[in-house]
């Protein structure tokens, strides 16, 4: 840029200087964007006003399609309509409890189940990419421009696979990803600094497909999570399929065909929602072959064929008070988060057990949102009032590594302060062994066939010695996101024998970067959506700057020179007005171009007015 | 970032004692990890990144072994050439070794009646004498600074407080 500016460090030069920062809710029936404006964090909504996206990802024969129109088809295309996939992220085939209950056809691959669509079959990790680019689509309309960096959320009690597939999605999707960042962590930033609370509280979050207990001590504006724990496959959608299996009994049900499924599931989840409110609700449905389901739920019957999943939240509940070393009376606040906790049995539980009423003063849908977009502001840097905290996080689950006998030896503990970093030294047990093989696991049994196994190497080049004389040391890195790196070496003889590995699932950098090109391809106007963002940006800077030194300088140039200045101006504006990011781009230079010759002549001025008052001498030193 | 060749207590700006402020602790912990948590660099350059995370890795484990008396005692032993770990030479006493085996079956059999109340209770008396043993050893890792006597103490304490665990443990699958 012609125009030279250089403002003082920490003050815009323009408006634009400002970083787009969002935070996304990436939940597993909705999902939400929220951003901080004039210093508070709002929801996006669409164009029609509406704050949450549906989960869902229709593959139709016209394309791709998300939200409330992938919606509009889920009992008519059911195969190729894919709700709830957080309950499949970072999961193989034989770790859903019941596949039957989806729709979809699986296909079975290493590390992370797949489903065959219409559009060919399709990871956990690209579906969930195209939700976001949906999020990420609507943040770039709402700001004006590229996102400058993303905070995407995910259930506290997630392990290593599932918090790998959220950011290998958020990649995929092209979003500048500043941290995976806990629900429930993201639901006490926002209730805290609302509420400029002090003490220990308990956010109970459970959301449509995971539930989520954080034990945190809120103090001088630190968050410090004192214990969390959880359960990644509960939530809601269990609420609504034991009303589906209810409808089925009661009105006495043969086997349904997947879109008579989903609707009577649609339907039961309508009546779930409206037993919120009222103390009946009635289902009613017309299935393929016109016979017709009318049946009336109470809520007394919802509760009772409920119980046993209520009932399930609190395990997790006790051990994160266990682990956080508190009682109940110990908390001085329950926060409730997630749509699920609408529902009255579920408030009348977690009030019985705290012995106090629930917080509810916080939209539970959007509340995790606007707490990831307060966190993506700070740290992308843009200041605010108030921004004087810090959040200190736990990893959910032990991590570890296999030792002989299938037993783990555990490395990292759960609730362990992220980041962190240990070590363990492990030696040879035969003579001249040169290899070692490392299983890193993370969970909390003693068997190594019932943690989860998230990677295996080997360090090769071990120098032959005696059993027991090698020192191999395996250190374990845990970032602030939560994820986790390995590495072994060999200490004993200083020889090089060493190993990096991050465990990855089921999808390796290549496939990604490939997977990122591919969809780069088929998704020109995506480029060029940002491209544009680019050079609008760029065009309003260097019209700001030009207008600033017009005002400042005006009279270092005559009246021909202004007029083609102006011109060009003018032509600049127009063209910002456009959808040509090549043309803006023109545009632009143009501006550089008939600018250069006032730049220079500023630049002299400039020069002039430091030197003015110096001597001589004091120059030439 | 930090001065990684100091020790836990110089890093806080704490006396090396086995007793510690457990209020200047927390606050010295807060202030350090302000200045180098990877939150301050999220849009700095990777090599800032990278060191701070390791710097914060650092404080987290600083804090860790200094917070949690057991590993302070240990911690304190090895500061003065001491292993607090190594259980090869010592024996700990017979008849300590013996209460101990003896509640470790009343655990065992307060979780095969689901007596929840009664691990409770065990797991109490089990942290109570843990915490007059660490009062001892004020007198004699501060006071006295005689570590070579201190160690058995030590591991006695690593010992209750690892039976401490065991008992919550068992009283987590009751939940």
């Amino acid at each position: 840029m012609a125009l030279l500016q250089i403002s003082e460090p920490g003050e815009a030069p323009v408006p634009h200087a400002r970083k787009r920062a969002i935070g996304i809710d990436l939940g597993t029936t909705n999902s939400l964007v929220a951003t901080v404006r004039h210093g508070l964090a709002v929801v996006l909504p669409d164009t029609e006003g509406r704050p949450l996206v549906p989960s869902i990802v229709r593959y139709g024969e016209d394309g791709v399609t998300t939200g409330y129109d992938a919606m509009a088809k889920q009992a008519s295309d059911p195969q190729n309509t894919i709700v709830s996939v957080k309950r499949l992220m970072g999961r193989g085939l034989s770790d859903l409890d019941d596949d039957r209950r989806f729709p979809y056809r699986f296909v079975d691959a290493p590390g992370m189940v797949r489903i065959a669509t219409r559009a060919g079959v399709k990871s956990p990790v690209e579906i969930s990419a195209d939700i976001l680019r949906a999020l990420r689509a609507r943040a770039e309309s709402s700001l004006g421009g590229p996102i400058d960096g993303a905070v995407v959320t995910v259930p506290a009690y997630f392990d290593d696979a599932q918090r790998q597939a959220t950011k290998d999605a958020a990649t995929l999707a092209g979003l500048p990803i500043l941290r995976l960042l806990n629900e429930p962590t993201a639901a006490a930033i926002a209730y805290g600094l609302d509420n400029a609370s002090e003490g220990v509280y308990a956010v109970y979050d459970l959301g449509g497909g995971t539930f989520d207990i954080s034990i945190l001590r809120l103090s001088r504006g630190v968050f410090e999570v004192l214990a969390t724990n959880g359960d990644s496959a509960l939530g809601g959608d269990d609420f609504d399929h034991r009303v589906f299996c209810w409808i089925i009994e009661a009105a006495n049900l043969p086997p349904l065909s997947p879109a008579d499924a989903r609707l009577l599931l649609v339907k039961s989840r309508e009546a779930k929602e409206n037993l919120s409110d009222h103390d009946e609700a009635i289902v009613a449905a017309t299935l393929a072959d016109g016979s017709k389901v009318n049946a009336m739920l109470t809520r007394a019957i919802f509760t009772e064929i409920t119980a046993n999943l209520v009932n399930k939240t609190m395990q997790p509940v006790k051990r994160a008070l266990r682990d956080a070393k508190m009682a109940p009376e110990d908390v001085k606040g329950v926060v409730l988060v997630g749509g699920a906790t609408r529902m009255p049995q579920v408030r009348r539980a977690v009030g019985a057990f705290f012995g106090q009423p629930p917080l509810t003063n916080l939209n539970p849908d959007e509340v995790v949102a606007l707490g990831a977009a307060v966190q993506a502001n700070k740290l992308a840097g843009n200041r605010e009032r108030n921004d004087d905290w810090l959040l200190l996080d736990v990893i959910p689950l032990s991590l570890g590594l296999e030792t002989m006998g299938g037993l783990t030896e555990k490395i990292i503990p759960r609730n362990s302060t992220i980041p962190v970093s240990r070590a363990q030294e492990f030696t040879t047990y035969k003579d001249g062994q040169t290899a070692m093989a490392i299983h890193v696991l993370q969970g909390e049994r003693e068997r190594v066939s019932d943690c989860r196994s998230l990677a295996r190497f080997e360090l090769r080049g071990i120098p032959p010695m005696v059993a027991g004389a090698a020192r191999i040391r395996v250190t374990f890195d845990v970032d602030a996101d939560g994820l986790l790196e390995v590495s072994a070496r060999e200490q004993a003889t200083g020889v090089q024998a060493a190993i990096t590995v991050k465990p990855s699932y089921g999808l390796s950098d290549g496939e990604i970067a490939h997977m990122l090109k591919d969809s780069f391809a088929h998704a020109a106007d995506d480029m060029q959506a940002r491209a544009l963002g680019e050079a609008q940006v760029e065009a309003d800077q260097i019209a700001d700057a030009t207008r600033a030194a017009l005002a400042a300088d005006g009279d270092l140039i005559d009246a021909g020179e202004r007029a083609e200045i102006d011109a060009a101006l003018a032509d600049l504006a127009a063209k910002r007005a456009g959808d040509d990011h090549l043309a803006l781009r023109a545009a632009v230079e143009n501006v550089n171009r008939v600018t250069g010759e006032f730049a220079g002549r500023r630049m002299d001025r400039g020069v002039a007015r430091a030197l003015t008052g110096k001597r001589i001498d004091a120059l030439s030193q | 970032m930090i001065d990684f060749s100091r020790n836990h207590f110089e890093l806080f700006g704490l006396p090396a004692r086995y007793r510690v402020d457990a209020a200047a602790l927390d606050g010295a912990y807060r202030k350090l990890q302000t200045e180098v948590h990877p939150d301050r660099f999220a849009s700095a350059s990777d090599a800032d990144r990278r060191a701070a995370l390791q710097a914060s890795a650092r404080v987290n484990e600083a804090y860790r072994a200094l917070k949690d008396p057991v590993q302070r005692a240990q911690y304190v032993l090895s500061l003065n050439g001491v292993d607090g770990l190594g259980e090869t030479d010592t024996q700990l006493p017979l008849d300590f070794l013996e209460r101990q085996l003896e509640r470790r079956e009343e655990a065992s059999d307060a979780l095969a009646n689901e007596d929840e109340p009664a691990l409770a209770a065990l797991r109490d008396s089990v942290r109570a004498e843990a915490r007059a043993l660490e009062e001892r050893l004020v007198g004699e890792l501060d006071a006295a600074r005689d570590f070579a006597k201190a160690r058995p103490r030590v591991r006695e304490l690593t010992f209750l407080s690892k039976l401490a665990d065991d008992i919550d443990a068992m009283a987590a699958t009751l939940d």
